[in-house]
């Protein structure tokens, strides 16, 4: 057996409880003003406007390329590398009395002018009504996921441990929000999708390590919480890890080379399956715990067992 | 015994895996370039033009593959992409204009597969590249439209009736309708009310000021809307066809919004003219007793109103429509005696008797061809959405030499225009202007990069997955490979199977995802089987415990991670759909290889067996 992940003595994981969680509400508090002072890079899917993604022949000088841009349809145009020196990407917001057809052509003809030969490879335009009702959607999606989850953990569990997963998803949500908001990478929609595949992949960590907690304060009858705990999540620990890891490997081979549409995409769950680890470690479990789960809170569910298995009393 | 599968569930196992790989076979053929004809009104695809198009082409010497001729639509397959276009170039021109012909890619799934409900996974626009419109239909404008309809009803039941009225006009309520007295306001009430049970009538007089005010039902107001938007998506629809694009895509979201997709378009200005554009012509009378200096002052008689001309100059029309665009059935352009472009009209039945009575009561008398367009302003009303401009023309005044019937000609258009009107007209008006809210286009090269970057990433994280499993757990490591590999087979599968599902840039992530969290299912139940033999259990115990105890985590897991992506689908549109999609498909599909394909392979090779030592 290659046991090299796997952890021989039950760890005291809940010593550094206090510690990792303090790191967490800063780190929540941090993307939390984040988010109020600097806000999210919203993209294109949200904010409306256009997008035009084009492939020269030859490396472009971008500098030579902005300097162009300064008519009216294309003064406010933001010029990017994305992939190699030789894509480009403009985008340009809404303007008031400029359809965005003009601003296609305009951008299309300067390029041209640089070279002859460049290959529009995407063009994309969104109405900001559009926008604004997917901005709204996207966040609704969230929400519900959240309330959705919260539902089942505490019928197929138990209420605080629903609220400890929950705490958990909503952490980590925050925490690569506040990320997003820090670097300013833009936020579209496939991020969105992004953020809720964290929610996806976090809880079933959190899920896994509940799943045991709950095994074991039926099996260690004396024990106390806290040890039923350590028990648990160092004997999920090595699952922890090589899940975690071929999951990283899988994303970063998407953040690698899964071209620009799919960057933020992967962005997004690199920072979630990084951050939701260790919170269903420390924030889902140490909640629970803090909110008083022990044995008795996990009888009910047997209980209710063995009620079904018994013949019904009446005829 | 312990770990020995019953023979059902084994047979079970490979049956469902045998399926899954049954249906994802046809991805593996590829697709053919081919040319697809299509009858447009009147004409029929038949085996005649299809045996006449096979000859046409074996007498250019392009070889074709393979010919169907199936729900009235032919397609030729040919071998590469040059012979393509010149296949669509000599078809088009034999064929002439009552037939369509585009470009496809048409799957290369063999025959008998085909008959067996095989064909490859669809690939979204950004796989392979296209237009992608959202359009908004101009609701104010379609409510307007039927309350102009409803004035005329309005007038002529009055009349009718012999109630006296002052005048009717349409205001930001809706139809407000004056009379002189309380007893013909009183009169009209009862009689307009026992009519319309689809408006909600209110007297509004103040003082001396006798008026009725009409205002459209809730119940009416949706349907208006409805009707719309359904007719709307009818008529663009049929544009689509009228463009030539095979397989696309018309569908309606959420109450007033159009999606069209059109795959390989690459010319999407003239895609955007002939399904935004909205023009439509009606009929008018001349009203030839207004003055015309009096109306070029602005005083116009009440139910008339000014026009411009198209060549310069002013005409005074009565306001009430004789027809509207909507009996046209056919509009074809052509040329008169001294060439100058016209289009030949026909009506449906109902549009030809109404012409015929009113040109039967007009003879003699000038009738004019109003040409009605929306476009695009450029501008933006406070709410975000386009404003459009309406442009009215007068194209055509001409005097009624005689009892028209179901078909006649409209002069005094440019040939373009001829050209441009004929085909609008042809695929219908759309009854209220639509603007486009949101564009996306994806260039053919970007597609194919994107196919080749998902698959990269696949094939890179699977090798490293599989490699690790490997080395970590061995001859179980084995199997969790077997089984991932069969769960990627199985998706890939089930995705060509729904026959709605497309496969999206988006979707190749779900997939990649999934093989990285395939493996947790297998990695859970493996670590619980170490567990068992460290606590000192007998192998077969232990694989038996390792399966029963994980499955509990596994199943829970994975019922949320299917909630979150029932949510994604649910609120998510377009891109994000199609991970959901693939998502969902993956966490069905991994559970069945990680749990049940991988105990029968474990318990086929170990199972019931005297071992004291396990490869894991």
């Amino acid at each position: 057996m290659l046991e090299i992940l796997s952890l021989k003595r039950t760890v005291n994981f809940l010593k550094h409880a206090l510690p990792v969680s303090i790191m967490s509400a800063v780190l929540v508090l941090g993307s939390i003003v984040l988010l109020a002072t600097k806000g999210l890079n919203w993209g294109l899917d949200f904010t409306g406007g256009t997008v035009v993604e084009m492939s020269f022949s030859t490396p472009v000088d971008l500098n030579q390329f902005r300097s162009q841009l300064t008519t009216p349809e294309t003064s406010s145009a933001v010029v990017q590398n994305y992939g190699s020196s030789r894509d480009v990407l403009v985008r340009l917001p809404v303007k008031e009395g400029i359809s965005s057809d003009v601003q296609v052509v305009e951008i299309v003809k300067f390029a041209q002018q640089l070279d002859p030969n460049v290959v529009q490879k995407r063009v994309e335009f969104v109405g900001p009504q559009v926008g604004k009702e997917l901005a709204e959607q996207g966040g609704l999606a969230v929400l519900v996921a959240l309330i959705c989850i919260m539902i089942y953990i505490a019928f197929r569990f138990e209420w605080r441990l629903a609220t400890g997963a929950v705490a958990a998803l909503a952490h980590d949500v925050m925490v690569t929000l506040g990320v997003f908001s820090l670097t300013q990478m833009e936020f579209d929609l496939t991020v969105l999708a992004g953020v809720l595949t964290v929610v996806g992949y976090s809880l079933n960590d959190t899920i896994v390590v509940f799943d045991r907690v709950r095994e074991n304060f039926l099996k260690m009858r004396k024990s106390e919480p806290e040890e039923v705990v350590n028990v648990s999540i160092t004997q999920t620990m090595s699952r922890t890890i090589i899940t975690m890891g071929t999951t990283l490997v899988v994303v970063v081979a998407l953040f690698l080379s899964g071209g620009s549409m799919i960057h933020g995409f992967a962005a997004a769950l690199l920072l979630g399956i990084s951050v939701g680890t260790y919170s269903s470690v420390y924030v889902a479990t140490y909640l629970a715990i803090k909110l008083g789960v022990n044995r008795e809170s996990m009888m009910p569910a047997e209980i209710e067992k063995e009620g079904a298995d018994q013949p019904s009393m009446m005829p | 015994m312990l770990n020995k599968y019953p023979m059902w569930k084994n047979i079970m196992v490979v049956l469902i895996i045998a399926i899954g790989c049954f249906y994802a076979v046809p991805n593996l053929f590829g697709e053919d370039h081919a040319v697809q004809v299509v009858a447009t009104r009147g004409a029929e695809v038949t085996a005649s033009t299809q045996a006449r198009v096979n000859e046409l082409l074996a007498s250019k010497g392009i070889a074709v593959k393979r010919s169907e001729l199936e729900k009235g639509q032919l397609l030729v397959r040919v071998q590469n992409a040059d012979q393509q276009l010149l296949a669509k170039e000599v078809i088009a021109e034999a064929l002439g204009d009552k037939f369509t012909v585009a470009l496809n890619l048409a799957p290369a799934t063999p025959k008998w597969l085909e008959s067996m409900g095989g064909s490859p996974m669809k690939l979204g626009l950004d796989l392979r590249g296209g237009v992608h419109f959202l359009m908004e239909v101009d609701m104010g404008e379609a409510i307007r439209k039927m309350e102009e309809a409803k004035v005329a009803d309005f007038r002529s039941q009055l009349r009718e009736e012999k109630i006296r009225y002052a005048g009717i006009r349409i205001n930001a309520q809706g139809i407000e309708i004056k009379f002189r007295d309380a007893e013909s306001l009183a009169s009209a009430e009862r009689f307009l009310k026992s009519r319309s049970n689809d408006m909600v009538f209110s007297d509004v007089s103040k003082g001396e000021d006798f008026a009725l005010q009409a205002v459209m039902s809730e119940t009416y107001l949706k349907q208006v809307k409805e009707e719309a938007l359904q007719q709307n998506i009818t008529t663009i629809r049929n544009r689509v066809n009228e463009l030539g694009v095979s397989e696309p895509v018309v569908q309606r979201q959420g109450a007033e919004r159009i999606i069209v997709e059109l795959p390989g378009v690459q010319d999407t200005a003239r895609a955007k003219e002939i399904l935004g554009a909205t023009a439509s012509i009606e009929f008018h009378m001349v009203d030839d007793k207004a003055d015309a200096n009096a109306a070029q002052a602005g005083r116009v008689p009440a139910g008339s109103e000014v026009y411009q001309r198209r060549e310069g100059g002013q005409v005074v029309l009565k306001k009430e429509v004789m027809l509207t665009g909507d009996h046209i059935t056919g509009a074809q352009p052509s040329f008169d005696q001294y060439s100058r472009p016209q289009v030949s009209i026909n009506l449906d039945a109902k549009g030809g008797t109404i012409f015929s009575n009113v040109t039967k009561d007009n003879i003699g008398k000038p009738m004019a061809t109003l040409f009605i367009e929306y476009k695009d302003s450029g501008e933006r009303n406070a709410d975000g959405s386009v404003k459009m401009l309406k442009i009215e023309e007068v194209i055509s005044v001409a005097t009624i030499q005689a009892r028209l019937g179901r078909n006649f000609v409209i002069t005094g258009l440019s040939h373009g225009e001829a050209q441009n009107l004929a085909l609008l007209l042809r695929a219908g008006a759309l009854i209220a202007p639509v603007s486009i809210v949101e564009e996306r286009t994806i260039g053919p090269s970007l597609g194919a990069e994107n196919i080749a970057s998902g698959i990269n990433a696949m094939l890179w994280s699977m090798g490293a997955v599989v490699l690790f499993m490997l080395i970590y757990y061995r001859a179980f490591g084995l199997i969790a490979n077997i089984a991932l590999t069969m769960n990627l087979v199985m998706i890939v599968g089930v995705m060509s199977m729904i026959p709605g599902a497309v496969l999206t840039l988006p979707g190749i992530a779900g997939m990649v995802l999934t093989i990285g969290m395939a493996v947790d299912g297998n990695v859970l139940i493996y670590e619980r089987i170490r567990d068992e033999i460290r606590a000192g259990r007998s192998v077969q115990q232990a694989i038996q415990e390792g399966y029963a105890n994980a499955f509990s985590s596994i199943a829970d897991s994975n019922i949320t991670t299917f909630i979150t992506a029932l949510i994604l689908f649910a609120v998510g549109s377009g891109a994000v759909k199609g991970f959901a999609v693939t998502l969902m498909i993956g966490i069905a599909t991994s559970m069945f290889t990680a749990i049940v394909g991988t105990r029968a392979i474990v318990n086929a090779v170990w199972g019931g067996k005297r071992i004291q030592t396990l490869s894991i």
